[in-house]
């Protein structure tokens, strides 16, 4: 009879234990690679070997679109500072945006698409071959062979891509700013220098890539790991992985945003 | 003093949810002989070999490999049991992003502190015997579904394994592949003098090889024996799985509750 009342609320009620449990699921996966991340620092080669995958094969992707997200900024900042007699302060505007903001939380979306999907493809590949259970019956954990690796690639990785965001950003908006619309070098790079405060933004915007950088590797790894062994369940792994990292980051960002500034 | 039987399985029971697999299955495996299960598909054989390997713990009863028993096992101990077992797995399991060299040296480098020089001539020696060496260098992806079996059949047997088991060695492969793949298998046993587990539906190609077969049907041991005591067991079940019939006390067909007609809309021979 209050079948149309029932049905909502249960499913609500599923919805959101699901979610309390995949939570938990997640919160002891992060505690298993922190348990079994010795052997990471034993043999180092492991993570160096997932930087080069996770990291260094991102660099163009970051590199592009930093430089386009700097001249974007670049073009929009000085016509709304031009309207108010205030061009002169496009460095502060560029440098300060992408520190704080854009740099982090862009680098760490492109991340999340570009490697935390190749993280979840692979690793849920390796399982649907069946690869995880021939370690695991050769008596080596999957979770320290395979997954800690690749999570401290991704955390370390991270910092490092917006980072290089930030300057190719910046040297987007010198383009724009002072080679192309002619704004004087010095007050470019002045402004900045004035404006930027070493801790409060750029010490600040590192911590947050960092915190993006163990999220988003977090999601990929335990997406891979979880995902059911067929070419479906990897597929929908992959796009569970980018979907919920976009949303981590940002919701992340606004979080750390309200502590840090 | 070592028992006679390597492996010991006393009344294991085993159940996915709500489907029970295995119910009270009792088998046992002497040192050093080559056994296969065979069985129809879903008829739990590789669950039975998961139960060794200690993928899977059994719900009730004992599973005693080497006189210990794999559920009471500590993290360490199954581990260490595990570094003592090779498994050869249906398709391979072929880390496609190492070589066939690094495939093979992989368990020699986890387990072992051996020098290079020594785990390159153990992985040659090990390629030797299953007849590829040369081949080091390749991928996985470069490999025939053949050669990646006998490469994973050298990677398991890299450590010298106390046990080994094959789950499905012979699925998918040519008849060249097939039989050199039986009779690499019947070496290295008599070679090795391993104990071996071998899980298949080929039971021409295991008979010719095995020294015991078991034969498993709805989650229990129905017939078992010598390959020439299975070949005139006069058991309906043992002569319709050897023979191959569609007819039997195995059904073949999914139990279906219509008729083919009224699924296709046909009644009195006219369509509706």
């Amino acid at each position: 009879m209050f079948d149309f009342l029932v049905t909502p609320i249960r499913n609500l009620g599923h919805t959101m234990i699901n979610a309390i449990w995949r939570l938990g699921s997640i919160s002891h996966f992060l505690f298993s690679i922190l348990i079994y991340s010795g052997q990471c620092l034993t043999r180092f080669s492991l993570v160096i070997r997932e930087i080069y995958f996770a990291g260094v094969q991102s660099l163009i992707i970051i590199i592009v679109s930093g430089l386009f997200v700097g001249m974007v900024l670049g073009l929009q900042g000085y016509n709304t500072l031009a309207r108010f007699g205030s061009s002169e302060a496009l460095g502060a505007l560029v440098a300060l945006s992408l520190l704080r903001e854009l740099g982090p939380v862009l680098a760490a979306l492109l991340f999340a698409s570009r490697s935390g999907s190749a993280i979840t493809a692979e690793i849920g590949l390796m399982k649907t071959t069946e690869q995880l259970d021939a370690m695991s019956v050769m008596a080596v954990n999957p979770i320290a062979r395979v997954v800690a690796p690749r999570f401290w690639a991704g955390v370390l990785s991270m910092p490092v891509l917006a980072a290089l965001f930030n300057v190719m950003g910046i040297f987007g908006g010198y383009l724009i700013g002072v080679v192309m619309i002619g704004l004087d070098e010095g007050t470019y790079w002045s402004q900045m220098h004035n404006s930027v405060d070493l801790h409060f933004d750029v010490i600040n915007g590192l911590i947050k890539s960092l915190v993006f950088g163990i999220a988003v590797t977090l999601i990929a790894v335990y997406e891979g790991y979880d995902a059911t062994p067929t070419a479906a369940g990897v597929s929908a792994a992959t796009t569970r992985t980018v979907v919920t990292s976009a949303l981590v980051i940002l919701a992340l960002d606004f979080i750390l945003t309200a502590f840090m500034f | 003093m070592s028992s006679e039987f390597f492996i010991e399985l006393r009344n294991v029971s085993f159940a996915y949810g709500e489907r029970a697999v295995l119910k009270n299955i009792n088998l046992r495996i002497q040192r050093g002989k080559l056994v296969a299960i065979m069985g129809g598909s879903g008829s739990g054989k590789t669950t039975l070999l998961r139960l060794l390997s200690g993928q899977y713990q059994a719900q009730q009863g004992e599973v005693i490999v080497d006189g210990k028993n794999v559920a009471k096992m500590s993290h360490g101990e199954l581990y260490a049991h595990r570094r003592r077992m090779g498994m050869l797995f249906q398709f391979g399991a072929l880390f496609t992003d190492l070589s066939v060299f690094d495939n093979v040296a992989f368990p020699i480098r986890e387990h072992t502190s051996l020098p290079e020089s020594m785990v390159h001539d153990l992985v040659t020696m090990k390629l030797n015997a299953v007849g590829l060496r040369g081949t080091q260098d390749l991928m996985p992806g470069e490999l025939s579904g053949g050669m990646a079996r006998r490469v994973a059949l050298a990677r398991a047997i890299a450590l010298d394994p106390a046990l080994m088991l094959y789950d499905e060695p012979f699925t998918g492969l040519d008849p060249i592949s097939l039989g050199v793949i039986a009779l690499l298998i019947k070496k290295l046993n008599q070679a090795l003098g391993t104990s071996a587990v071998m899980v298949t539906h080929d039971v021409h190609k295991s008979l010719d090889i095995v020294d015991h077969v078991y034969f498993v049907a709805n989650g229990e041991i129905i017939a078992e024996g010598t390959p020439e005591q299975v070949r005139a067991a006069p058991s309906p079940w043992v002569h319709q799985f050897v023979y191959g019939e569609a007819d039997g006390p195995v059904h073949f067909a999914y139990p279906v509750t219509t008729s083919l007609e009224s699924d296709l809309g046909l009644q009195g021979g006219e369509h509706v």
